[in-house]
């Protein structure tokens, strides 16, 4: 059996999957919920500074997109941080700690950006015996407005400065989740290392609008006539998170600092996937918010038996084995082909393949073959673009298939060459025939 | 009363049996059931179910529009080249038409379900009375048209949007042809027929004459005298006799007849049926008989097919619903003389059959089977009077691929044209061609306009 334990800057975990800041971590009923359904930890629904609490919308506050049989594949929220009494999450936060010592409890934090704010929040947060502190720049609507969430965490020096005073007044971990609206993730990573982060996590949600109601002429979800753009989640954000966490992974300058992989997870491939380019574990929040607590199981048997499958026998195993594979596309094998193949036993013969790319792509596939209705690859046309892969409906019905070394590429004519050689050395770039010349 | 009283009676069964008996038998799909079946298709390019379709509906594009949520553009796709989708979607034995050649038949052995989701769209649009199409404006053309079936109404139909003026003249009381007095009660409830050719005709222009018969009435070259052109969609008015030894005993049926009165009934209960029940015959009018016998509440029905069952024109679907109804099918038997008491209907003795070199022959071994009704279901035949000399052969009518007879201006389509497929959707698109060749014909020979203004 695979050993799931966690431990991430030090906060052990039974198993790598978190939930995520959130409506499901919003109180003690949800979190004890949680931890019997088997989650390995919660990092807190944020909490704000003392005073009266925010106040959230009293219309809807999520929209969605959905697939086939309405399958929902992203979310977007205009919810804020608590709503509820600081001391009263706290006086949970402490209760659900000494019931279930073995689980993460993180408390997600976000103040103004003064000094004195941060200051007078972590003692009392460290009080409870929380695992550590999660810094919530990410939030990209109504705590932007009033100057936090994003706010903070599009801005590189805020970031370094923040994490900077929590450092220096608490002696939890300090986690800094960022943001995605931002065009370089890397600045805001690089910032949080600086300002002495144990660890970032990532990403937020995305600016959004999800849907607009053409009745009314108005963005959903709708309050009163108007609405806002939300923050965006869900399966749908995965590969923009993905990539996030990978840039991050394989920075010079952040190589090394843990992440906590955020963004879309909803299978234990998903999970896998985070912690291959480099997450030390994962956090959830719609998948959870989609389908209730119990998907944990599945995530914990499905990472469980598909380590035991390969041999991984902890998270090290896996955590960052992807990340030497991220490369730049200039340095991509260009001597590298495939082609498409067709597998005929397969083949429903929907024909989706060949009007992709005889339409869209390089008309590399047949539609009829001696008048019979037929779709097979033209090798002499077909330049691996694989598209016909992805919109085929059979799963496994075309593959890409590596032409090797010194078979003729019918396409160009030429035998496949045995020698690696990218765009920086290609005759067309400019910049190499200069650096030649 | 109850299902065992011999002899051939009504009110068999309770009447709230009879109500859930003859309900739907593909119940209408709800709108989240539209929208699930819908999103399993896959749009394939140049779609075998299309080719399938003999009206050629764009069915990926209808699908399509279903699953995002423009049923009202769906059904204006499907009336494109179907003006009966309607009826089409509740009658067409799809399992051998477009869903048979549904890709999702090779991916997992389940299509999709292009009928159902196909009534779902033309239901939304003729609750609402949505009309698609206006008349073009007027050409001056009279149209004469005999037959209100699927066939004569599909050209009508197209025949009124060109902008030529219409009229049907139908032997029956009614208009629809077989959609009101031959398609099996529990395929079309709530009246459907009707409102369809009430939508059908709602394009205006087109005028129907019930009860007049060609032959009786008046004849082709009557209508030839006063019509620019002349449309037969005359179906096939007569039924095939048995020439059997019995043949006129009380209780020997014409399947045809005993379906149109199923049809024309309110509540089912008055329509009399016999306990023991055989049908003679394997296509659709007799599973239709046999199934309707038996929801009728007889207790035993029969049908006796005189060859195989991969013989038989009732689709695997159709046998299927009979089995799951209680008909018992046999094969192999012929019918040889019907046994009589006292005139009426005793039972029937048949003859076991073979192949014999591709030949059916009679084995010469016998059985009796005891009934008190009989339907002949042995097939329909078409009766052509009052045609002059319009060509016919193996008694159907002889028209091209565009419903062209050997008669100048003279049109022909549906079940009385020879080498057709006996369904409602062929008779659909043959009443449709014939339009489009009217129509190119009254192109042709348009005086054209003069050059000198
Ligand atoms: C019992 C039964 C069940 C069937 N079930 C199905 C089914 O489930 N699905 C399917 O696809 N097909 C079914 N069919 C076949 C389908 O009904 C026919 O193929 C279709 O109706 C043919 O259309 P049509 O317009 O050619 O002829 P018809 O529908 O027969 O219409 C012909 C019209 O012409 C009129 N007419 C005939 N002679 C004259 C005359 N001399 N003067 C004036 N008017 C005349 C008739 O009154 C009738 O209205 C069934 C047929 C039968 C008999
Ligand atoms: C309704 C809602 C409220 C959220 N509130 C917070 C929050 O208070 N603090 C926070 O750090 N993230 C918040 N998030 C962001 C999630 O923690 C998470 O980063 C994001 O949803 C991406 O993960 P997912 O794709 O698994 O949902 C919220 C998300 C949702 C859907
Ligand atoms: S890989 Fe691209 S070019 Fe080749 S057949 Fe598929 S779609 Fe066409
Ligand atoms: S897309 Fe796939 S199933 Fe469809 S025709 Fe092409 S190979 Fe066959
Ligand atoms: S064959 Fe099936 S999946 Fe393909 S377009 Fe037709 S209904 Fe859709």
């Amino acid at each position: 059996m695979a050993d799931l334990r966690n431990n991430f800057v030090g906060i052990k975990s039974p198993n790598p999957f978190w939930l995520a800041s959130a409506p499901p971590t919003d109180k003690a009923y949800n979190v004890e919920r949680a931890f019997k359904a088997g989650w390995g930890g919660v990092v807190w629904k944020t909490l704000g500074e003392e005073g009266p609490p925010v106040v959230n919308v009293n219309g809807p506050r999520y929209g969605a997109i959905w697939g086939a049989d309405r399958r929902l594949l992203g979310l977007n929220n205009i919810e804020l941080i608590t709503d509820r009494d600081l001391y009263v999450n706290l006086r949970e936060m402490k209760q659900v700690k000494m019931n279930w010592p073995d689980r993460a409890l993180i408390a997600s934090i976000m103040v103004p950006c003064e000094e004195e704010a941060w200051k007078a929040i972590l003692p009392l947060v460290e009080e409870t015996g929380a695992d550590g502190i999660e810094l919530n720049f990410g939030c990209p609507h109504g705590m932007s407005e009033r100057g936090m969430g994003a706010a903070v965490g599009q801005v590189p020096e805020y970031i370094e400065m923040v994490v900077r005073w929590c450092k220096q007044y608490t002696r939890m971990p300090v986690i800094t989740k960022l943001t995605p609206n931002i065009t370089d993730i890397r600045k805001p990573a690089r910032a949080a290392k600086a300002g002495g982060t144990d660890a970032v996590s990532l990403i937020n949600t995305i600016n959004s609008i999800v849907s607009v109601d053409l009745d009314n002429f108005a963005p959903n979800p709708t309050v009163g006539g108007k609405g806002t753009h939300g923050g965006y989640c869900g399966p749908a954000v995965k590969p923009i998170a993905l990539n996030m966490v990978a840039e991050i992974a394989r920075d010079p300058e952040t190589y090394g600092l843990p992440i906590s992989g955020i963004g879309g997870i909803t299978t234990w491939r998903d999970a896998a996937e985070f912690l291959a380019l480099g997450a030390g574990n994962v956090q959830v929040c719609t998948a959870a918010m989609t389908y209730g607590f119990k998907i944990v199981q599945e995530m914990i048997s499905g990472l469980s038996d598909w380590m035991d499958a390969k041999g991984h026998r902890n998270l090290d195993d896996i955590t960052g084995r992807a990340v030497p594979n991220v490369t730049d596309w200039q340095y991509l094998n260009l001597n590298y082909i495939a082609k498409a193949k067709i597998d005929q036993d397969a083949c429903i013969k929907c024909g989706r393949c060949h009007i992709a790319c005889e339409d869209t792509s390089h008309q590399a596939i047949t539609q009829f073959v001696n008048g019979v209705r037929h779709f097979e690859v033209m090798e002499d046309e077909c330049v691996g673009c694989n598209l016909c892969v992805n919109v085929c409906p059979v799963e496994n019905c075309i593959t890409m298939e590596e032409l090797p070394v010194g078979t003729i590429d019918q396409r160009t004519g030429k035998p496949v060459d045995p020698n690696y050689a990218n765009w920086t050395t290609h005759p067309n770039n400019p910049m190499a025939r200069q650096a030649a010349e | 009363m109850g299902t065992t009283q011999s002899g051939i009676l009504g009110g068999r069964l309770p009447l709230g049996e009879y109500e859930s008996n003859f309900s739907d038998l593909h119940p209408p799909l709800d709108k989240h059931e539209a929208l699930v079946a819908s999103d399993r298709c896959y749009f394939c390019h140049d779609a075998p179910c299309m080719t399938a379709c003999p009206t050629s509906i764009d069915i990926p594009l209808f699908i399509r529009q279903i699953s995002t949520g423009n049923p009202i553009g769906s059904a204006k796709t499907i009336f494109d080249q179907n003006i009966l989708g309607g009826m089409c979607a509740r009658v067409c034995p799809t399992e051998t038409l477009c869903e048979q050649a549904c890709v999702r038949n090779t991916a997992e052995e389940r299509p999709v379900e292009i009928g159902r989701l196909q009534r779902y769209a033309t239901d939304v649009a003729m609750k609402e009375n949505k009309q698609f199409y206006t008349r073009a404006e007027t050409s001056g053309r009279r149209v004469a048209i005999v037959g209100a079936g699927p066939a004569g109404l599909a050209a009508a139909h197209r025949l009124a949007v060109k902008g030529h003026d219409v009229v049907i003249y139908d032997a029956r009381p009614k208009s629809g042809g077989l959609n009101e007095y031959g398609i099996a009660a529990y395929k079309s409830v709530d009246d459907f027929a009707q409102k369809e050719v009430d939508y059908v005709l709602s394009i205006g222009g087109i005028e129907v004459k019930n009860g007049q018969a060609l032959g009786r009435d008046f004849t082709l070259a009557d209508l030839s005298e006063q019509y620019d052109a002349v449309f037969l969609g005359l179906g096939l008015a007569g039924v095939n006799a048995l020439r059997l030894e019995g043949e006129n005993a009380e209780g020997v049926d014409d399947a045809v007849d005993f379906i149109a009165a199923l049809r024309q009934s309110k509540t089912k209960a008055d329509i009399p049926v016999g306990r023991r029940v055989v049908v003679l015959g394997g296509g659709m009018t007799a599973v239709d008989a046999a199934v309707q016998a038996k929801l009728l509440g007889a207790e035993e029905v029969t049908i006796c097919y005189r060859r195989g069952k991969e013989h038989m024109n009732a689709s695997e679907f159709e046998q299927d619903l009979a089995a799951s109804k209680g008909v018992t099918i046999r094969h192999w038997l012929q019918p040889k003389r019907i046994a009589e008491k006292d005139g009426k209907v005793a039972g029937i003795e048949l003859e076991y059959t073979t192949l014999e070199d591709g030949k059916l022959t009679a084995t010469g071994e016998t059985g009796i089977i005891a009934a008190d009704q009989i339907f002949k279901a042995i097939g329909q035949s078409f009766l052509g009077a009052g045609l002059g000399a319009l060509q016919l052969e193996g008694g159907r009518i002889v028209a091209d691929a565009e419903g062209r007879t050997s008669l100048a201006n003279v049109w022909a389509g549906g079940d009385c044209v020879l080498g057709g497929e006996d369904l409602t959707v062929s008779a659909v698109a043959m009443g449709r061609d014939a339009a489009e060749s009217i129509n190119r014909a009254f192109a042709a020979a348009a005086p054209r306009a003069s050059a000198v203004a």
